[in-house]
């Protein structure tokens, strides 16, 4: 499966046009990591924990997006966008969504 | 009377160790954007066709970064009188770079030799009190072209 964001690929056609496919995926931090960046917003510095669970959750997003292009039968996703928004307080949603294609 | 050497304390701790991070920080960014210069990261959408045929892959980075306790005093203040906040500026510019270097750190790893359509994306993720700033999330992403063997 090829993921990418641009919308034409040197070399290759677009033969078939499937549609628009999307992945979210909604995490909560854990207590743990939140006293840690509690403490992180005395001092300032990066937040290792937050960056790598958004990290995950950002690529859980993308393998459910790429599950649903397999099911339509496309062999790859164009103009893949992310967006992140926090919808409670302690939990942030990550949203991928693309366009499907069957390229030759 | 204990509460105001609390927040003096916070206060001191938030301006010695804040700055120390950011120059730190920094120092590394300035380093290592000179070491990826060699792999441009360029906004356009298409690539041109006089590039050879390519193999394609999205690269992302990203980065959460806190605001320490003075920075964040001293944007409150800020807000009183108005104007530029300097103390949130740079927290944005350090996030924004590193982000950047994180996508071309995996656009390395992939061989690639440049990336297109990059893409920047900012949220805060983590309120501080009173629904201050806390933390902000960003990142960037893009795709990188990679030359077939």
């Amino acid at each position: 499966m090829l993921v990418t964001n641009i919308e034409i690929i040197p070399g290759k056609r677009v033969t078939k046009h499937l549609g628009l496919v999307q992945g979210s995926s909604v995490r909560a931090k854990h207590l743990g990591r939140d006293i840690m960046a509690g403490l992180k917003n005395i001092f300032g510095g990066e937040l290792k924990g937050y960056t790598e669970l958004l990290q995950e959750s950002r690529e859980e997003a993308m393998e459910r997006m790429i599950q649903q292009a397999e099911a339509v039968g496309a062999n790859a996703v164009l103009n893949v966008r992310f967006s992140t928004s926090s919808i409670a307080a302690g939990a942030a949603e990550l949203f991928a969504y693309g366009t499907a294609v069957v390229l030759e | 009377m204990t509460d105001l050497i609390i927040f003096l304390l916070l206060l001191a701790l938030g301006y010695g160790f804040g700055r120390y991070a950011e120059s730190k920080h920094y120092q590394s960014i300035i380093q290592r954007e000179a070491e990826f210069r060699d792999i441009p990261a360029v906004t356009s959408k298409f690539p041109p066709l006089t590039k050879p045929p390519s193999d394609v892959e999205l690269v992302t980075g990203s980065v959460v970064i806190s605001v320490d306790y003075f920075k964040r005093f001293i944007a409150g203040l800020r807000n009183l009188i108005g104007g530029r906040v300097t103390a949130y500026e740079s927290l944005l510019d350090r996030a924004r770079r590193e982000a950047i270097l994180r996508m071309k750190e995996e656009a390395r790893a992939f061989d690639g030799y440049i990336i297109f359509n990059v893409k920047l994306e900012t949220s805060s993720i983590h309120k501080g009190r009173k629904n201050g700033i806390g933390a902000v999330e960003v990142m960037a992403y893009g795709t990188v072209l990679i030359k077939q063997s």
